[in-house]
């Protein structure tokens, strides 16, 4: 048995005379005899630390990872290059293992790491108050809901179908739970449709939602559905893709209320999903109402500066039933590596990288537009992600492209029916700053046959 | 045992932030060239930025440098004891970072095709099977990102059992002794909280809970050992009660560390359990998360349990199976998160209970109350007539002290005495709460933790009470030799300065 304890038999006698007991067993009297277990748990016996690694491997080794093929998925998660100083600070013992900081004294580096992280978030989203992360992307969302209906109390919130599809269903729901209404605003040409929002919009809708780029990888015009919005006093929740911030406006110099999304693209792995953080940031009227750990600079008594966990009235450690959300544990050592690569990018990195994916995107969105078979989607400006539309016959016919692509090693991304029925022979492809002019070239040469392997096939079948 | 009440070296510095690092114009960040041709307006008019966020300006040893000599500012579970009440620091093996850190489980896409997953879905699945194992109850979802979040899942799965019934109901009851996450996810999940009394010995009042169990109550919540480290005796007859009008059963997971391979939440009535496996199954708290709160649910509530689920399929012709995603559940709640969880946090857990195996995790829960019951044996010997036990005459895997006779005799509160336990270089426990005890200290050693460190904690505890009969003042003030000394919360609260002030654009040109 590989366990981590360190009775030996003398400590056991020690200690079990200390407490005045004849056996461990003893200790657990209180359990009745009605709910004890009477057999072992049935779980195969514990290996050593070799075996383990070397199971771990092999469940690896079943992955097809980042590392083994040439990716173009997105939709959501990106294939982004985390530099080594990112691991290296998060697995400082100083990081990993202690947990929220309640003892500030002994917690500087902590409280320190996210008062600097809630900078760069404002930063980045031109919003005046950050807290130190939430669970991830679209939850988010619903804790961004949440709050507006606590902020206006209204009780329908409008989201764009531009909004990752995760997101809305997340949205759905914990909407139930805190009794919102959400209704739907359709696309017109892949931008969430501005006349359809204003019909929609009332005195009573509390928030309208939107993503910036959207899901089909679209620039929506943030300032248009925020004037729309805040005409009949909505507030504006945008979910935003942080790492395309450096080029394009920030949502809060647009007129954004509340700026949430998913930080993965920060520095942090992708790791089938998660961890990773999510980032919420709001106008100053929503400071006291926030979800989550705020830090807030302070002073101790002899006048140093420092760092404590601030208006913990909001919590649910203090409040309970009244606190403004349930969240405890977050995301404080994924924030780490937020800020981390944040400061690593720095302020011209962050609009180069911007711009390179900017440039890379319109290469990349030209080049497989004019395979034959393959065209544009939607013709809307793009930053890092677009949609594609191929000639083949429905999502069979789409699966079949993309398994060829897989097995001539690349991955060309996500097959958008999944999640739009009106997308059936969608692709939505995305670009990072790891896919070369190189890899996008072989991403044509492979859907260039893909696409028309199927195409002859189909005509056979024909 | 006497600690200092020295200046340190740490204290002389002043905390200085990245942002006030660097100079214009420094860098650690270089682009890739670019290799495509470069072209002009590809951004409409107003959605380019104006001006660039202002992000730090420094090289990569200064980055290195600023949160190296940053992470020397904190205590860390590494370094020394923590034994931080219902929060379980035990022990995190570095193993669990290697094998997470690996890239087809660390760069591994959540979109990425099921048939090109198979091994983190197989991992999934088998963890699934784990906890459900550990839990006694057959199905779980793995899709909660914390405790918190799974308990959100719990209130939002009764909602939707009793509403697939065609019941509304309107109220949960939580015990006085509960976690706040508990009563704060039953506001977020549309329910009124209805508080049950404790009862003399620390357990749940049945009269009170008989008087408030009615027709419109949905759920109870309830931690099991409570937050007083007690296991409640009166289980059964709670769940006989409860499932008597029809309501769910909640079990907080906080506390599993101290049962497994001898209690079962689902033998004991449970319909729905949360683990933290941040807690119980050792992932690292990283100074506030990630976590991770995975559920498991019985028969009746397995319908609603969010999407998508990972399933086992056999084929046909006998051969090995494969793991697959199943979104088609149409009486799920839905989602909780985008993907599928925190799938990291689930390598780490499935290295530790295959390291661990059914007698190592019987091994973890008897060595925890083993560990606790010692520590609080000495600390009666040592110091029981100023911090008396609050309930009964054992514990489980934690227990809770009350500071109340010492803050009367001594003049020194529970918040002094953790504060003067820094000085000792201890992590001090959970302190005031849980609520139902005046001046609360709740400690929860873990099993990872050696007779050594037990004795030598208690001395420590030992030595600021004697302190305190000679001068309380030095236990007021503490502590001493810290990064920074007690802090103005109050002033952080009336004033907030929640990000650093930066210069304008152009001022630093």
């Amino acid at each position: 048995m590989a366990g981590y304890t360190a009775v030996t038999p003398e400590d056991l006698a020690t200690m079990l005379d200390a407490i005045g007991v004849g056996s461990i067993a003893e200790l657990f009297a209180a359990i009745p005899a009605g709910v004890r277990l009477d057999r072992t748990i049935d779980l195969p016996p514990g290996e050593p630390e070799q075996a383990v690694y070397a199971e771990l491997r092999r469940l690896a080794a079943r992955n097809v990872s980042a590392e083994d093929e040439i990716t173009f998925l997105g939709a959501g998660m990106y294939d982004h290059y985390v530099p080594a100083i990112v691991d290296m600070l998060m697995s400082r013992s100083e990081y990993l293992t202690p947990y929220t900081p309640y003892q500030p004294e002994v917690s500087q580096g902590g409280l320190q790491v996210m008062f600097e992280y809630q900078t760069a978030i404002s930063e980045l989203t031109g919003l005046p108050v950050s807290n130190a992360s939430v669970y991830e992307g679209p939850s988010a969302v619903g804790a961004a809901a949440y709050m507006a209906k606590l902020a206006n109390k209204r009780a329908r919130v409008l989201i764009s179908r531009g909004v990752h599809p995760h997101t809305r269903a997340t949205l759905e729901t914990l909407a139930v739970g805190y009794g919102s209404e959400i209704v739907e605003i359709a696309l017109d040409d892949a931008l969430t449709d501005l006349e359809a929002l204003r019909d929609a919009l009332c005195d009573e809708v509390g928030a309208v939602v939107l993503q910036q780029p959207n899901f089909l990888g679209a620039i929506e015009d943030v300032q248009a559905i925020c004037d729309a919005a805040h005409e009949h006093g909505a507030l504006v929740i945008c979910a935003a893709d942080p790492l395309t911030l450096g080029v394009l406006e920030a949502p809060g110099n647009q007129g954004v209320d509340v700026c949430v999304g998913e930080g993965q693209s920060l520095g942090n792995r992708l790791d089938f999903g998660g961890p990773s953080f999510g980032f919420f940031a709001a106008t100053e009227r929503h400071l006291r109402s926030m979800p989550g750990r705020i830090a807030g600079e302070t002073t101790d008594v002899d006048g140093r500066r420092g760092f404590v966990l601030t208006l913990q009235t909001r919590e649910q450690h203090i409040r309970r039933e009244k606190a403004t959300s349930n969240i405890c544990t977050s995301q404080a050592l994924n924030a780490l590596g937020g800020v981390v690569y944040l400061s690593w990018l720095g302020r011209q990195g962050i609009v180069e990288i911007g711009e390179l994916m900017l440039q890379r995107t319109h290469y990349a969105r030209e080049t497989l537009a004019a395979i034959d078979g393959v065209s544009k989607l939607h013709d809307r400006p793009v930053v890092r992600e677009f949609a594609l539309r191929l000639d083949v016959d429905g999502d069979g016919g789409l699966r079949r492209v993309l398994e060829r692509c897989a097995t001539a090693g690349v991955n060309a991304g996500f097959a958008l029916g999944s999640e739009y029925d009106e997308y059936r022979d969608g692709l939505l492809v995305a670009i990072t700053e790891q896919r070369s002019r190189a890899d996008i070239d072989r991403l044509a040469e492979v859907l260039a046959v893909a696409v028309a392997a199927e195409r002859d096939a189909a005509e056979v079948t024909a | 045992m006497s600690a200092d009440t020295q200046q340190t070296p740490l204290q002389l510095e002043r905390a200085t932030t990245i942002f006030e690092k660097g100079s214009p114009g420094r860098r650690a960040f270089r682009a890739p060239e670019l290799d495509v041709p470069a072209v002009d307006g590809l951004l409409p008019e107003g959605a380019r930025r104006a001006e660039p966020p202002r992000l730090p300006e420094a090289s990569e040893p200064e980055i290195v440098r600023h949160y190296v000599n940053l992470s020397k500012r904190n205590f860390d579970l590494d370094s020394g004891f923590y034994p931080l009440g219902s929060c379980t620091m035990k022990h995190n093996p570095r193993l669990h970072e290697r094998v997470a850190a690996l890239p087809g489980h660390a760069r591994l896409h959540p979109l990425q095709d099921p048939l090109r997953a198979q091994g983190a879905l197989e991992l999934m699945f088998n963890l699934q099977e784990s906890l459900a194992e550990i839990a006694g109850l057959p199905h779980v979802s793995l899709q909660p990102s914390a405790g918190s979040h799974g308990e959100l899942a719990g209130v939002l799965l009764t909602r939707a059992y009793h509403a697939d019934r065609g019941e509304q109901r309107t109220k949960v009851l939580t015990p006085d002794s509960a976690h706040g996450t508990n009563p704060a996810t039953v506001t977020m999940g549309g329910y009124e909280v209805v508080k049950v009394a404790l009862d003399d010995a620390g357990g749940v009042d049945l009269d009170d809970l008989r008087a408030k169990t009615d027709e419109n109550v949905a759920c109870l919540m309830l931690t099991n050992p409570s937050t007083l480290g007690i296991f409640d005796p009166n289980v059964e007859e709670m769940a006989k009660i409860v499932h008597g009008v029809g309501a769910t059963l909640y079990y907080d997971g906080a506390n599993l560390n101290a049962i497994m391979g001898y209690s079962r939440p689902g033998d004991m009535g449970f319909d729905i359990v949360h683990f933290n496996l941040h807690k119980t199954f050792t992932q690292p708290h990283g100074g506030g998360g990630p976590g991770a709160g995975p559920i498991a649910v019985s028969d009746r509530i397995e319908p609603y349990l969010p999407r998508p689920q990972v399933v086992r399929r056999a084929p046909a012709n006998g051969g090995p199976p494969t793991f697959d995603l199943d979104d088609d559940r149409p009486k799920s709640i839905g989602k909780l998160r985008g993907f599928q969880g925190n799938y990291g946090v689930f390598v780490r857990t499935y290295a530790y209970i295959r390291s661990l195996g059914a007698e190592g995790l019987k091994d973890v829960s008897e060595v925890s109350v083993l560990n606790a019951n010692y520590l609080l044996a000495r600390l009666r010997e040592k110091v029981g007539d100023r911090l008396p036990l609050a309930f009964g005459e054992r514990c489980m895997h934690e227990f809770v002290l009350s500071g109340a006779v010492m803050k009367k005799e001594l003049g020194i509160r529970t918040v002094d005495l953790a504060k003067r336990l820094l000085d000792h270089g201890y992590h001090p426990p959970t302190v005031y709460f849980p609520l139902v005890v005046d001046e609360a200290l709740l400690i929860e050693p873990t099993e990872t933790e050696t007779r050594e460190t037990l004795d030598a904690f208690a001395d420590a505890i030992a030595a600021i009470v004697a302190e305190a009969e000679e001068d309380p003042d030095i236990a007021r003030n503490a502590p001493y030799t810290t990064p920074v000394r007690r802090l103005d919360e109050a002033g952080a609260a009336k004033r907030p300065r929640v990000r650093e002030r930066l210069a304008r654009s152009g001022d630093d040109a």
